[in-house]
């Protein structure tokens, strides 16, 4: 049906434009779908939020307060554009941009369904991906996701304010750390399925069924990639850059109407896009026993495969949601302690154990227990190291003596 | 003076258990306590416009001029309320009691013109406390809106109106000496002061002369 109204459309184009209409076809729709979407989640997480509280949330435009995103993003457009005066114009205005684009880049090679073998630009089969058949798509979404800090710190430092700066610093610092983790913990993915890309990890899993999974093999990676990921995208209770307590709005302090909006646009595309890949990378993607199976060929096949991934892509946001308004923040050094002395450490050790595992050709399932049993000896560690005051002791009753001491002579 | 060493008690933090060191155990009971407020979802929110609000019993809101036995306002334009009034919202001119009239042969002094202005009294209650005849009372009304400031400048037919309006209503009986013009206080013992806020049964504020909330 798609298919032959798609071949119809064709023929009234010129030849030279048929490989570019599925791609802006695509496009289109992922960037509406993706605009709607992001303005119903910050709706969901206000009512998420204020359910937890035991308040109503909003509730007073349209039905159960349903149609609160489209009077915030009126509210958004129309409201005034304030360029302070002390602010470097280009960067300033260019700041969001950078945000928005790269988030949405790394969209492009996330697949929202089934992506058909065989693909050909011209044969109307829809890709459920922009750019289908890249083989680096992690390492592509990792470079264009790190990107994403310019946005912020080009905005913090072009903002002209201290708030600002103290929170593009903090931001870059924290993206720096986690980078590492994040991808270090796909490392043992990569490694497992021997490819980088993020249709041949989902089709892997696919096809060995429900104990193809990543998450049995690398629950630990899942963890720290979820983590880091959480972390990248400045979500509590990694949003140290913007913490409203510390520093008003942080990198956003200066930002008014829909340039600030730009960069919220741009954070939930983030946990949109996150939450992808950790249910492509870790739970099998569209994969669900019995209903979706690699080789279930039944009329609507497809629609449920795309159902379903969604619906895991929705329970991953929901628990980052949840996340939120759960957790506290951290303070920064145990930001960066957990990244550098906790994080980083244990997704080494992880692909360490992959290569192992490799190696020696045992079967891949050790990796579960291998897993495990890292988590808890690092607990234990954790337990022992983590009494900072148990090192003070009273030697402070020296120092006065001896100042005394020094005195007399 | 720097503290005396002796003096500093060093407080650990209590070590964490393996569980805690881990966190994760932490984090999902932290989930699953926010989780059981969405799933048994009971909102503390009330729904103002929809629904009144709950008060409590001393709540105060616009001021109202009682009324004795016979109708007449029971103020005896002593300026009392208006000298305690920290906001000097209120203006009273006051007026010897016609003796000729077999009405007011018990009254020195009524007021002529008693007029609050609504709009920059603070609403604290010091007026209600001075007032030694408890003519002037604060009610449970609190949507009050004007189209104007002229408007919110309450006189006296209005407030007594007030009166009308909440004597009967439950909210706001008259509290002392119903009817009666008294002598300068008819307390035989000062009531203790309510709790500010709503509170819990069992909480010790609420063991006071006005405890609790009127639905």
């Amino acid at each position: 049906m798609f298919e032959q109204v798609f071949q119809w459309i064709l023929k009234w184009l010129p030849e030279a434009v048929h490989p570019y209409v599925m791609p802006m076809l695509v496009i289109a729709i992922v960037l509406q779908v993706n605009l709607g979407v992001c303005s119903y989640l910050i709706l969901l997480e206000r009512k998420l939020s204020a359910w937890m509280q035991d308040r109503h949330g909003p509730n007073r435009v349209g039905p159960m307060g349903l149609f609160q995103p489209v009077a915030d993003m009126l509210k958004l457009l129309l409201k005034e554009d304030v360029i302070p005066g002390h602010v470097n114009k280009f960067l300033f205005v260019l700041a969001p941009g950078i945000s928005v684009f790269t988030t949405f880049l790394a969209f492009a090679v996330v697949p929202f369904g089934p992506v058909p073998d065989g693909l050909t630009p011209g044969d109307g089969k829809f890709p459920f991906i922009i750019a289908p058949g890249i083989d680096l798509g992690i390492v592509f979404i990792f470079a264009i996701g790190s990107l994403a800090v310019y946005g912020i710190i080009l905005g913090g430092w072009a903002s002209n304010n201290k708030y600002s700066a103290l929170g593009c610093l903090r931001a870059s610092a924290q993206v720096v750390s986690y980078e590492i983790p994040l991808g270090m913990s796909v490392v043992g993915l990569a490694m497992l399925n021997s490819t980088m890309s993020i249709e041949k990890i989902l089709l892997n899993q696919a096809n060995q069924g429900l104990i193809g999974w990543n998450i049995w093999y690398q629950p630990l990676a899942c963890i720290i990639f979820f983590i880091a990921a959480m972390a990248e995208a400045q979500r509590l209770p990694f949003d140290l850059a913007e913490c409203e307590q510390e520093l008003i709005g942080g990198w956003h302090t200066e930002y008014s109407a829909m340039k600030w909006g730009l960069f919220f646009l741009a954070e939930y595309t983030h946990v949109i896009t996150i939450s992808f890949l950790t249910s492509i990378l870790f739970f099998g993607g569209w994969h669900f026993p019995l209903i979706a199976e690699a080789d279930s060929a039944y009329a609507g096949a497809t629609a449920v495969k795309v159902f379903v991934l969604l619906s895991k892509v929705f329970a991953v946001i929901i628990v980052i949601q949840m996340l939120r308004w759960t957790i506290p923040r951290f303070r920064f050094d145990q930001l960066m302690s957990l990244a550098w002395m906790g994080l980083i450490p244990l997704a080494t050790i992880n692909v360490v154990l992959v290569m192992f595992v490799k190696q020696f050709e045992l079967n891949t399932l050790w990796l579960f227990p291998l897993s495990i049993a890292t988590f808890v000896i690092a607990g234990l560690m954790a337990t022992q190291s983590s009494r900072p005051f148990a090192r003070r002791g009273p030697a402070a009753v020296e120092p006065a003596a001896h100042g005394g001491h020094a005195h007399a002579h | 003076m720097p503290i005396n060493a002796k003096d500093v008690d060093w407080v650990e933090e209590p070590p964490m258990n393996f569980w805690e060191a881990t966190f994760l155990p932490a984090v999902v009971d932290g989930l699953r306590a926010t989780g059981h407020h969405v799933t048994h979802f009971k909102p503390v929110t009330q729904m103002y416009p929809e629904v009144a609000s709950d008060l409590p019993k001393h709540y105060r809101g616009v001021h109202r001029l009682n009324r004795d036995d016979a109708g007449r306002v029971k103020c005896v334009a002593c300026m009392m309320c208006a000298t305690a009034c920290p906001a000097r919202c209120i203006d009273i001119v006051a007026q010897e009691a016609p003796k000729d009239d077999p009405n007011w042969v018990d009254r020195d002094k009524f007021p002529k013109s008693f007029v609050i202005d609504e709009l920059k009294c603070i609403y604290c209650g010091m007026c209600e406390e001075a007032c030694p005849v408890d003519a002037i009372e604060m009610t449970h009304i609190y949507d009050l809106t004007g189209m104007t400031r002229q408007e919110m400048l309450f006189d006296k037919e209005k407030l007594l109106s007030v009166f009308d309006q909440t004597k009967d209503c439950g909210l706001d009986p008259v509290r002392t000496h119903k009817g009666k013009l008294g002598p300068a206080s008819d307390f035989e013992q000062l009531p203790t002061l309510g709790p500010a806020t709503q509170v819990r049964s069992d909480d010790r504020s609420a063991k006071s002369a006005t405890p609790g909330v009127i639905k």
